[in-house]
């Protein structure tokens, strides 16, 4: 269970002290919190809230990146994933609502891990295909509109709250402890680790190496497929063009934050989506601190190098990268 | 041709070449005399040192002593480009072209014919078409050369070299990957290009070519010169001699253990078993406490052998039994799944997980065998990994250290206590004892004996023949992808396993035994 836990996470636990502190300096009433309606308000809430999606696709991401792999998809995935669902709130039941848009998401990652695992493409590339194409299905879905609905069953996933905490962030520690006890409390996680560090070893020890691959493409679906419908709750409608929109690459980020290394192998769930609330808590602190959003970026650039310069004691990062451009030119 | 090395006739004179790879001495002061119009093989086993004697000849890697001489002029190239421009030229097994580009683009790349800064097409396929037809190949060239077989695109590069106004040709494994009538294209042009005064360096494993082709042939071991020889008046027992360093007096190596005989319970059988192109169809039985080894030079089909055996490859005919009963062997999850085991030759890319604890290494196979659902225990884990490493004097004895950090010895222990922690009935070991030091060496032999003692078939790859020798009981001598020998018992001995290797294919009498 050690990747369970951050005993190793130091690094991100210390980035989001600092930030946090920040973010005090910056709105003294940062840390406010206050009952209302049976239900918590303040920003650390609103960075909990707001950190949801990305939180979630991080939790998909980290087992995708652990094989080895990549998926740019998720964030078109949403998209889709939030048009189906605005688009039957209205007429039907919930449980008929979260069965499509999971179900369309389970399909998208069914359709990755096929030309991944099967077809041997590369996961870049592969993933691209719907990272392209996804947002043109969910436009087709809303027919170029934007689909609002009223259902107060959809409505209350997105704004609701149980006890105290507001649902999506309810929603989010519930994932994070299924995906954990499915995955630490089954072989998966071993099973990912060995084929995501070295795939061909494991394949001659008899790991079933494909289905691992397949499993995580799917499970990254489903996640995005979540994150889609809650993010089309909380705006009580489905944009397709902008639901989701560049949300992959924070959820990249927020693994590679977390300490999974692109090359696959060893990864923790928690650090993920530790490395998801890091990237939230720097947006809502600059939002707070009156500065263009446009700062934004450039503030994320800097925390992410910090971050990772903090994860490698004696900058040995920067010496493997040397030695590995070294060797490829030799 | 004389015996007494002519020093105007020779083409490439090299002399006294060394080369170091840190503390690793790839060459010593090796000699090598390449005279126009000849074909010269270049033999030797893996880490011979065959591949950097070319390297250096042709300026990939700088020379730490030595000179090399073309036509009596001394030259340094400092680039393979250079040394094209002093007239060596290199083509390699995987052809060093652009599969992309046309064939005539591939052929005149860098040196197109121009008219005012433009590339005359025209002109440069004609030439191409030219050029080609010497080779006796009528092509589209202006079809991409990746649309053509190896075999066009070894004759492409090696037109291309020629017409580059190549003197010494360097062929290194060409015919790897070339079917017996293109080999035979090849080697007409091979005749045809020495009979114009090119001296061609033919590197192969296929001893048979080697005869074939060959006017003489240097032999490296170690990278040392072993000797250069007349192919015509060198026996081919000899010339396995020459590459295995082994000699014929000391062939006696007292064997370990008789073991008792033939009574033993068949564990699994392979009947007409092959794959077209990879091993010739075989019979093969291996029984319960019996370790049979596999011996053949390097590319003789062993390792494929232990492939099909353990599933990792499909046999394309054949059956498989696995105690009497008929199995199919689609994968390594099916070998897996019937009791075998498979330690790769490859430790790093085809046996650990490098950065996987020595605990999580030794329980993948076996997790793997049990399935998702029913994972193994921390504390289970920690048992099965404590018992190996004090079992196998696994060093360090800390299972939560990343095996990657261990020595080559230990990790092949590790790889070891991966399939025993499987349980399994049938274990497959591809050089075991291939890079570890001499302490570890000697561990592994005696666990091979251990193991065999407790009931497991095994199946043993080894180049070392001493060692073959030590633990088998029976050996299958491989020879150009096909088993050609079974010794049992009293027979074997590292000279009939030479002599079995060596035995062309007209003198086999007692191929029909095998």
């Amino acid at each position: 269970m050690t990747a369970l836990l951050p005993r190793r996470g130091l690094a991100q636990i210390l980035a989001l002290i600092v930030i946090l502190a920040v973010d005090r300096v910056v709105s003294p009433q940062f840390f406010d919190l206050r009952l209302q309606d049976g239900r918590l308000f303040g920003s650390l809430i609103d960075v909990l809230n707001r950190g949801t999606p990305v939180a979630l696709l991080s939790l998909g991401m980290v087992l995708v990146i652990a094989t080895r792999g990549i998926d740019l998809s998720v964030g078109a995935v949403m998209a889709i994933s939030g048009a189906i669902a605005a688009s039957l709130a209205d007429s039907h039941s919930l449980t008929v609502v979260l069965a499509a848009a999971l179900g369309a998401g389970l399909i998208c990652g069914l359709w990755n891990g096929f030309l991944v695992a099967v077809l041997g493409m590369q996961p870049i590339v592969a993933t691209l295909i719907l990272m392209v194409a996804g947002r043109g299905i969910a436009q087709l879905i809303t027919e170029g509109r934007i689909v609002t609905f009223s259902s107060p069953d959809l409505v209350w996933l997105g704004n609701g709250s149980i006890l105290g905490l507001p649902v999506p962030v309810a929603i989010a520690l519930g994932m994070l402890i299924l995906t954990g006890t499915v995955v630490r409390a089954s072989a998966l996680g071993l099973l990912i680790e060995a084929t995501g560090g070295n795939a061909r070893a494991s394949e001659l020890a008899g790991v079933g190496t494909r289905a691992m691959i397949l499993a995580v493409y799917v499970w990254c679906g489903v996640c995005a497929g979540l994150a889609g419908v809650i993010a089309a709750a909380d705006i009580m409608g489905a944009d397709a063009n902008n639901a989701g929109l560049w949300l992959e690459l924070d959820a990249i980020l927020a693994v590679v934050i977390g300490g999974t290394s692109l090359f696959g192998g060893r990864f923790s769930l928690v650090l993920a989506v530790l490395g998801a609330l890091i990237i939230q808590t720097m947006n809502t602190g600059i939002l707070l601190s009156g500065y263009p959003p446009e700062f934004n970026l450039l503030v994320k650039a800097v925390v992410v190098l910090a971050v990772l310069l903090l994860q490698s004691p004696k900058l040995s990062g920067v010496a493997g990268v040397v030695t590995r451009l070294r060797r490829t030119k030799a | 041709m004389e015996n007494s090395p002519d020093p105007a006739a020779s083409l490439l004179e090299v002399r006294g070449i060394s080369k170091s790879f840190g503390a690793v001495r790839a060459l010593q002061e090796v000699d090598f005399t390449l005279r126009a119009g000849e074909i010269h093989a270049l033999l030797g086993e893996n880490g011979a040192g065959k591949s950097t004697l070319i390297k250096v000849i042709t300026g990939v890697f700088p020379r730490d002593a030595g000179i090399v001489r073309i036509s009596g002029e001394e030259v340094a190239p400092r680039s393979a480009k250079a040394a094209l421009q002093t007239g060596i030229a290199t083509v390699y097994q995987e052809v060093n072209l652009l599969p992309n580009l046309s064939v005539a683009q591939n052929l005149f790349l860098d040196r197109q014919p121009m008219r005012f800064g433009i590339v005359r097409e025209g002109e440069m396929r004609r030439r191409a078409k030219t050029l080609l037809a010497d080779f006796g190949l009528d092509i589209d060239v202006s079809a991409p050369l990746g649309n053509y077989s190896v075999a066009v695109q070894h004759v492409t590069a090696i037109a291309r070299a020629v017409d580059l106004s190549a003197r010494v040709l360097i062929l290194d494994e060409p015919t790897a990957s070339l079917d017996r009538h293109e080999v035979e294209i090849l080697f007409g042009i091979m005749r045809q290009l020495a009979k114009r005064g090119i001296g061609i360096v033919f590197v192969s494993h296929f001893l048979d070519q080697v005869y074939e082709i060959s006017d003489r042939i240097t032999v490296l071991r170690n990278g040392r010169l072993v000797g250069e020889r007349e192919t015509a008046s060198l026996s081919r027992l000899e010339l396995i001699r020459m590459m295995l360093g082994r000699e014929l007096a000391e062939t006696t190596s007292a064997r370990a253990s008789a073991g008792a005989q033939k009574t033993r319970e068949v564990c699994a059988s392979f009947e007409n078993y092959g794959k077209a192109g990879y091993v010739a169809p075989f019979n093969l039985e291996l029984r319960h406490g019996e370790v049979v080894g596999l011996a053949g030079l390097l590319g003789s089909g062993r390792t494929e052998t232990a492939r099909l055996v353990f599933g990792a490859e499909r046999a394309d005919c054949g059956q498989a039994r696995v105690e009497g009963t008929p199995v199919r062997l689609q994968s390594p999850r099916d070998g897996v799944r019937h009791g075998f085991g498979y330690c790769a030759e490859e430790r790093k890319t085809d046996g650990i997980v490098a950065e996987l604890t020595v605990r999580e290494n030794i329980v993948l196979a076996l997790q793997a065998k049990r399935g998702l659902h029913r994972p193994l225990s921390r504390r289970e884990q920690d048992e099965i990994a404590g018992r190996y490493v004090k079992m196998l004097d696994i060093r360090p004895p800390d299972p939560e250290r990343p095996v990657g950090l261990l020595s080559g010895g230990n990790q092949q222990k590790v790889l070891l206590a991966r399939w025993l922690a499987t349980t399994p009935r049938l274990l497959v070991l591809d050089e075991p004892t291939r890079g570890i030091d001499v302490g570890a060496h000697a561990e592994i032999i005696r666990l091979i004996r251990e193991l065999c003692d407790d009931g497991l078939a095994l199946l043993v790859i080894s180049s070392e023949l001493d060692e073959i020798v030590t633990y088998s009981d029976r050996v299958v001598v491989l020879r150009d992808r096909a088993h050609v020998e079974e010794l049992a018992g009293e027979d074997i001995d590292v000279g009939s396993i030479l002599a079995a290797i060596a035995a062309d294919g007209a003198s086999i009498a007692h191929e029909g035994r095998a």
